[in-house]
């Protein structure tokens, strides 16, 4: 039984704090170092989400901006995969919320000022909760590249954003996801602040023509992994504890 | 030798520019989507507890507050306890959710929660810790979510005997964790992401 303290955060492994490539992290990373914390219950406990807050289509964003009858504009696909924990098991319960761009690289936000076209029957955000195995699944389409100010011809990469729930707020995770085979991956400055190529490829989802869906929609696999748990079988406890 | 057949976790990524979308959609006029934006309510008419405001804005290096960061909660009820299936303890407040998320105002980067004040909860070694409000940052050029924590500046004696606090060795940097009382039931707590006012971040 794995009821202890989460394993601690790989910092080499995560994008350091201040990564200059990507701009916008210089006057916005933290310079003192990190003050570790064991874990207490404050950060062992966490919100958790009912299956009864998500309404019929909240992972289908083919559909849920959508007027009736009609649907979002691109390349069907099917997202789906696990969330499990660093100990391989998969983690029931977990909120996944995801947004993204339309299929002309255009997001439906105020502040957006990219030249592509909105779709009027496009949102871009979704969520889903995973099942006793830890699995989540999505309908959207295929989000297109968009360019953004960082240097003068920065590209960012066909991406869909994830934030992810466990079971505790140490587990607390947003990443994103990227497409098999996408040339734009290993040029964007955002991909590049992970440290190794390793990391990276975990981030990149593959086609998974099994799964797909014939005369409708492609299937792309993306699991998730949160922190896991230490056993406490042996670990030194106080009386009574 | 044999492996540890031991994930490694998914490495993060800048919750980006448009966070609003995905986490707050009925926020940025993405609405029929989600009935509500999730975590804007913490409390409903019968949550027990000291009603409170706690409000503030997060900084940049350079002083200019962030206005596209998403700002998440988490924190005991009045009676210190987690509205968690791993709160093994006892059964917090049905009317309370304990966990908040609010966007900073486009135009002035505030970000308000309405709660309750916190109880005491246990340090690992059954000590009190000093009531908290654990704090989750995300924005733009942020490349890994910030965890911080908010404490009250009433709690004096709690304070000085905190467990975690007590064990910081620049001591005075404690003040960043501390919230400012700005009015009745009102504290403000302002997070510096850098520079010589720069907010403790935990690893946990
Ligand atoms: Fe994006």
């Amino acid at each position: 039984m794995s009821d202890g303290a989460y394993f601690q955060r790989d910092r080499q492994w995560h994008p350091p704090a201040y990564a200059p490539g990507y701009k916008t992290s210089v006057k916005r990373s933290p310079q003192a170092a990190l003050i570790s914390l064991n874990n207490t219950i404050s950060e062992m406990t966490g919100p958790v989400f009912g299956h009864n807050m998500l309404g019929e289509l909240d992972n289908d964003l083919v559909h849920n901006y959508a007027k009736p009858g009609e649907s979002a504009i691109g390349q069907r696909i099917i997202v789906y995969g696990r969330v499990l924990d660093e100990n391989g098991r998969g983690v029931p319960g977990a909120l996944v919320e995801f947004w993204q761009a339309n299929a002309g690289g255009r997001y439906r936000h105020k502040k957006e000022t990219y030249l592509a076209p909105l779709d009027p029957n496009f949102g871009g955000c979704g969520r889903a909760i995973t099942d006793d195995e830890g699995g989540y699944r999505f309908r959207t389409i295929q989000p297109g590249a968009y360019p953004w100010p960082n240097g003068v011809n920065d590209w960012r990469p066909a991406h869909i954003h994830f934030s992810v729930f466990g079971h505790a707020f140490a587990q607390r995770l947003i990443t994103q996801m990227y497409f098999e085979g996408d040339p734009m991956i290993w040029q964007c400055p955002i991909v590049n602040t992970i440290p190794s190529r390793e990391a990276v490829e975990s981030l990149i989802a593959p086609l998974d023509m099994n799964n797909t869906i014939p005369m409708d929609a492609r299937a792309y696999k993306f699991d998730i992994v949160l922190r896991g748990r230490r056993s406490t079988m042996f670990e030194n406890r106080m009386e009574g504890n | 030798m044999q492996g540890l057949d031991q994930l490694k976790e998914t490495a993060s990524q800048t919750a980006g520019p448009y966070v609003h979308i995905g986490c707050v959609p009925n926020f940025c006029d993405i609405t029929g989507v989600f009935p509500e934006d999730l975590g804007c309510r913490m409390v409903n008419e019968h949550t027990k507890g000291e009603r409170i405001t706690v409000r503030g804005r997060v900084f940049d290096g350079t002083g200019t507050p962030l206005r596209d960061a998403l700002i998440e909660v988490w924190q005991a009820d009045a009676e210190g306890l987690y509205p968690s299936p791993q709160e093994k303890r006892g059964m917090a407040d049905p009317n309370f959710t304990g966990f908040g998320r609010s966007p900073g105002d486009m135009a002035t980067g505030e970000y308000v929660f309405e709660t309750v004040r916190p109880g005491t909860v246990p340090f690992i070694d059954g000590r009190p810790m000093a009531p908290h409000i654990t704090f989750w940052v995300v924005a733009r050029g942020i490349n890994i979510g910030l965890h911080t924590r908010m404490y009250f500046p009433d709690d004096e004696e709690a304070l000085k005997a905190d467990p975690i606090l007590m064990r910081i060795e620049h001591q005075v940097r404690v003040a960043t964790l501390v919230a400012e009382k700005t009015g009745e039931a009102e504290y403000t707590f302002n997070i510096h992401l850098q520079g010589p006012k720069e907010t403790i971040f935990f690893d946990i």
